[in-house]
């Protein structure tokens, strides 16, 4: 018997017992109709060549492990970032609850948002009843100032009319008249969760700049000295937001964060759920049309935001994801630029103590091969941010990456000597990232939680550094804007390649000579 | 200690039906007319626990459920390691199913088993307007020419695929006779059909039935040789382990288990079951469909069990071993006894730390009554329990064989119903989904996940059991509890009494 009471073994222990080895080696043997081992091992070896590389890349409808969710993940995203705000997802309900879901094991936190729980009927007459119901009932029952609808792929399908379906909820007494309800169409077959995030920014403020859905005048603009501030869909939202503001404070710069989801995914536990906290402010999301400027941390998070809001007569800035010392350096003088406020001693003293540790630390780096996946913004951030570090991103790879996205990779490549040989990869996969990592094998691969299937296939260890992180606790807290942000980056790429060496060089006798105590 | 058991069950009725009455008042009229029905006190001696079920959800409510297409793919079909399966439709569904179940597998992940792979076909635009099969036609060549030791694929069809017409059926009948006979099992499990996971279940296993069964053929057949002591374990996902620490059991009583339906299964095994001499059924909800296919057609007996503590799964031993020779009811006494002092050392460590506390369960399956016994065995008490998507039988046997009277009964809860009972009852557990985790424990209120086990398991069987009753302890007895309310915030004490 493997199981003890003293010492109770868990399921990665337990199961490596005699018995259960036994038991599954029978299993296997006899029930499972198992492919002969050395034909198993025949193909597994044949999956690493460049012969199946090219099988792989030449495929043009299926898609396998890609690193893209679907547009109301970002949409529910954004919504929270309102005060008391309640996403309500237009559509069948499952779909929430995996939004639900999946923000919740990432950030550790609680995730509220609503369905229309639309089903056969509402596919055959449309989701009107679930939309009149639906407000009423999320109205009473959980209090917000707003509720923010977005849709799933059902209602898209069958055309459903968020503008028309609110009017008439609203004249059916679901929500009172004034009761704010803004709405984006998110279908999940057109582009990707950043989508989703643009859309639905875009269809927030669009609604209070642009009179309420048609219910009042449209907003005029008065100009003031206010900076509006965009993270776009950001794993990292909780710390970069508030690393945002204390950057803005230092400057004395006047803020708006529009979508300021950092409190909401990080609440207290005290004794109270809060369903809803922080948050941009309806008035300030309002007032934001008076704003000089907006700046958006994520360019392919922002397109029709940014574009509606320069419509607007602001002036807009993108930036992609910023990391390190030049992109931070980028941000902050545009910041500057566009208000007047000057870059205080403070942040001059951060930016040197990064520029002192990359110096201190860049020998370990310099050179290296990365290969790095996510959404397109924070690729770009982090591979700008390898080659000030005089490391190769030699793959850069996202699933939700366009053609515009691999031409702005590839300039960016071409003006470093260390991006000579690095290669983006628009529209791509995981699966394509594994034929990457055999074939043109790198030393460190930098992506979210599905990256430890790369790291076990390849043996190429992974930095996790995007979203979703599943598989590691709060590194959500930590910024990875601003110098500090940077520097925050910086010592979780070097945690790696020193935990590396040691697992390298740590077989006593043999390797230990290099099992250096200081690096 | 709960408020629970301080009261008298009286007390506690009457408390639970004026918590009904007070949560019900938050909804508008319709709203609270219908939710009524799925809200009641259990009445000892009842035949069910007097609430509505397998009714849709309403809108805008915050129903915890899910969709069929959940219910197939990620329970049913998802867990059978040699198929590749096919999320048809846009990308969001795959990607949120992918390997967030943990039915752990053993095999060459990519290779030869594709259990945490997330095919999908990512539908565009384009796909919608013009209709997909031929997009379907492309990505099955496409996973026949990189992954040439798949046994079989599914096609998992989401939202848009049943409302833009695309004939599913055609192109695997089409693709099979291509392949050779390989199997292709087109399955009609979209999102919005029915009203949670539960009618994904029911579809699936009918595709289980139509795609797998009725296309067995004889060189199938001949493959396999049976013997008096086959069983199938049917309804185990092998989450965090849970039907291996069931199979061993099994195993060392003398019976043969021949399939694992679904968790680590594979299509050869669900291709044999039909030989089995009895099947067993766990998780009734997701798979009692094929079990009566399987007795009707095949004449195979199903009985269910329950491998949640040390009681039930003796019951469960004696009552398997029933259909079967004295070889093996004399096997299960043999287990029972062999276990019996791993149990006792499991119960003489634990059960002190937990007698007398209180749990309130909200899960899918068959969780909220088969885990009854195992907290009753640690000398707990549950206080309240719901369904996400269970139907009447459900409750038929939770009513007849698990809860106690004066129980408060939830069917798919709200999330404001949901807080609002266990703001009142203050349970010392409550055990539900990853959506509620955060919203207790920020409550302070000590909180386990009971569909992925919060990323622990097996807690089947015997050796599952020690690894529950020490989960519900580390829960429950977490020293941070104590810490949620600052100092400051206490109301000031003698200061004699802060001395002493």
């Amino acid at each position: 018997m493997t199981q003890n009471a003293e010492n109770v073994l868990d399921h990665f222990e337990l199961f490596r017992g005699p018995e259960y080895q036994q038991m599954l080696a029978n299993k296997r043997a006899l029930f499972e109709n198992a492919h002969d081992p050395a034909e198993v091992e025949r193909i597994r070896e044949w999956a690493k060549t460049p012969e199946y590389r090219e099988k792989n890349f030449a495929r043009e409808e299926l898609t396998i492990n890609p690193a893209k969710a679907c547009q109301p993940l970002g949409a529910v995203f954004a919504s929270v970032g309102f005060e008391s705000t309640l996403p309500f997802v237009h559509g069948s309900q499952g779909c929430v609850a995996y939004y639900r879901s999946h923000l919740s094991r990432h950030f550790k936190e609680p995730t509220s948002c609503v369905s229309s729980s639309m089903t056969e009927d509402a596919a055959v007459f449309g989701g009107l009843n679930n939309m009149i119901d639906g407000l009423a009932n999320s109205y009473n029952m959980y209090k917000p100032k707003m509720i923010a609808v977005s849709t799933t792929c059902m209602a898209e399908v069958i055309g459903d009319d968020l503008n028309a379906f609110i009017k008439t909820s609203k004249e059916k007494g679901s929500v009172p008249a004034k009761f704010d309800v803004p709405f984006a169409h998110t279908p999940a077959f057109v582009g990707s969760h950043v989508t989703g995030y643009d859309n639905a920014l875009k269809g927030i403020i669009e609604y209070f700049w642009d009179g309420k859905a048609g219910s009042e005048p449209k907003l005029e603009r008065q100009p003031n000295k206010k900076i509006n501030f965009v993270g776009g869909f950001d794993g990292y939202t909780v710390g970069n937001i508030r690393e945002i503001k204390r950057i803005f404070e230092l400057m004395g710069i006047e803020y708006t964060i529009l979508a300021d989801n950092s409190d909401v995914f990080d609440t207290p536990t005290d004794g109270e759920f809060r369903m809803y906290e922080g948050g941009t402010t309806l008035k300030d999301a309002a007032n934001a049309i008076n704003a000089k400027a907006t700046v958006s941390m994520q360019q392919y998070c922002t397109e029709k935001t940014l574009a509606f809001i320069e419509s607007h007569g602001q002036q807009v800035v993108a930036f992609n994801h910023p990391v390190g010392v030049s992109a931070t350096d980028d941000f902050l003088m545009t910041l500057s630029r566009i208000t007047g406020k000057s870059i205080p001693k403070g942040l001059e003293q951060e930016r040197g103590r990064l520029v002192d540790a990359m110096a201190d630390s860049s020998a370990h780096i310099h050179g290296k091969k990365f290969a790095i996946y996510g959404d397109p913004d924070l690729c770009y951030g982090l591979a700008g941010f390898l080659l000030e570090l005089g490391a190769e991103p030699t793959h850069v790879l996202s699933t939700n990456g366009t053609k515009a996205w691999e031409e702005k990779m590839q300039a960016l490549f071409a003006g470093s000597q260390f991006g000579k040989d690095c290669h983006a990869y628009p529209g791509r996969d995981l699966w394509h990232m594994r034929s990457l990592l055999f074939t043109e094998p790198v030393d460190f691969l930098i992506g979210n939680t599905y990256g430890k299937y790369l790291e076990r296939d390849t043996g190429t260890p992974l930095i996790r550094i995007g979203f979703p992180v599943f598989d590691r606790h709060h590194h959500h807290r930590y910024p990875v804007w601003g110098y500090q942000g940077g520097m925050n980056v910086l010592v979780k790429i070097l945690d790696k390649i020193f935990e590396e060496i040691d697992k390298n060089t740590n077989v006593v006798g043999k390797t230990d000579y290099s099992f250096d105590i200081i690096r | 200690m709960s408020l629970a058991s301080t009261q008298s069950v009286a007390e506690i009725k009457a408390r639970n039906k004026q918590l009904i009455d007070q949560v019900l008042k938050v909804y508008p009229e319709k709203t609270a007319k219908r939710r009524a029905k799925h809200l009641n006190v259990h009445e000892l001696g009842k035949s069910d626990c007097g609430v509505k079920s397998n009714l849709k959800s309403i809108p805008g409510v915050m129903t915890i459920r899910g969709c069929a297409y959940a219910g197939s793919k990620g329970v049913v079909w998802g867990p059978i390691k040699d198929m590749i399966h096919i999320s048809h439709g846009p990308v969001g569904c795959g990607q949120y199913s992918w390997g967030s179940r943990r039915n752990y597998y053993v095999g060459t992940t990519g290779i030869d088993t594709f259990g945490t792979m997330q095919f999908t076909s990512d539908f565009q635009e384009k796909d919608i307007v013009f209709g997909g099969d031929k997009k379907l036609v492309k990505v099955i060549d496409e996973i026949q020419d990189l992954f040439p030791l798949s046994r079989g694929i599914t096609i998992q069809s989401e939202c848009p695929i049943g409302l833009i017409g695309d004939d599913i059926e055609a192109v695997s009948r089409a693709k099979s006779k291509e392949y050779g006979g390989k199997t292709i099992v087109p399955v009609r499990c979209e999102g919005f059909r029915g009203v949670s996971q539960s009618l994904g279940h029911h579809i699936a296993n009918d595709a289980v039935r139509d795609w797998i069964f009725d296309k067995i053929t004889p060189e199938t057949e001949r493959r396999f040789e049976s013997t008096p002591y086959d069983v199938a374990i049917i309804g185990d996902y092998n989450i965090g382990g849970d039907a291996w620490s069931s199979r061993i059991l099994l195993e060392e009583m003398g019976l043969r288990v021949i399939a694992q339906w679904s968790g680590d299964g594979s299509l050869a095994e669900l291709e044999a079951t039909p030989k089995a001499k009895l099947n067993i059924l766990h998780c009734y909800r997701s798979m009692n469909y094929i079990s009566r296919h399987m007795e009707e057609k095949f004449g195979i007996p199903w009985c269910e069990y329950n491998f949640f503590g040390p009681s039930k799964i003796a019951d469960s031993l004696r009552k398997v071993a029933s259909f079967f020779d004295d070889k093996i009811k004399e096997g299960a006494e043999r287990v029972i006894s062999k276990y019996q002092p791993l149990m006792d050392a499991v119960i003489a460590k634990y059960r002190p730390r937990l007698e007398g506390k209180s749990v309130m369960l909200f899960v899918g399956g068959l969780r909220p009554r088969h885990v009854i016994g195992a907290y009753e065995d640690l000398g707990m008490e549950v206080v309240g329990t719901g369904y996400e998507f269970g139907h009447n039988d459900d409750y038929q046997r939770t009513a007849q064989h698990y809860v106690k009277d004066g129980t408060l009964i939830y069917d798919d809860v709200t999330g404001y119903e949901f807080e609002r009972f266990v703001e009142k009852i203050q349970p010392d557990l409550v055990g539900s989904g990853i959506k509620e985790k955060y919203v207790f424990q920020k409550m302070g209120v000590p909180f386990r996940q009971m569909h992925s086990w919060d990323y622990s398991g097996p807690y089947h069987g015997y050796d599952g059991f020690a690894i529950f009753a020490r989960d519900m302890d580390m829960a429950i007895n977490s020293p941070i509890w104590k810490k949620t309310r600052a100092p400051w915030k206490d109301a000031p004490r003698p200061s004699l009494m802060a001395a002493e």
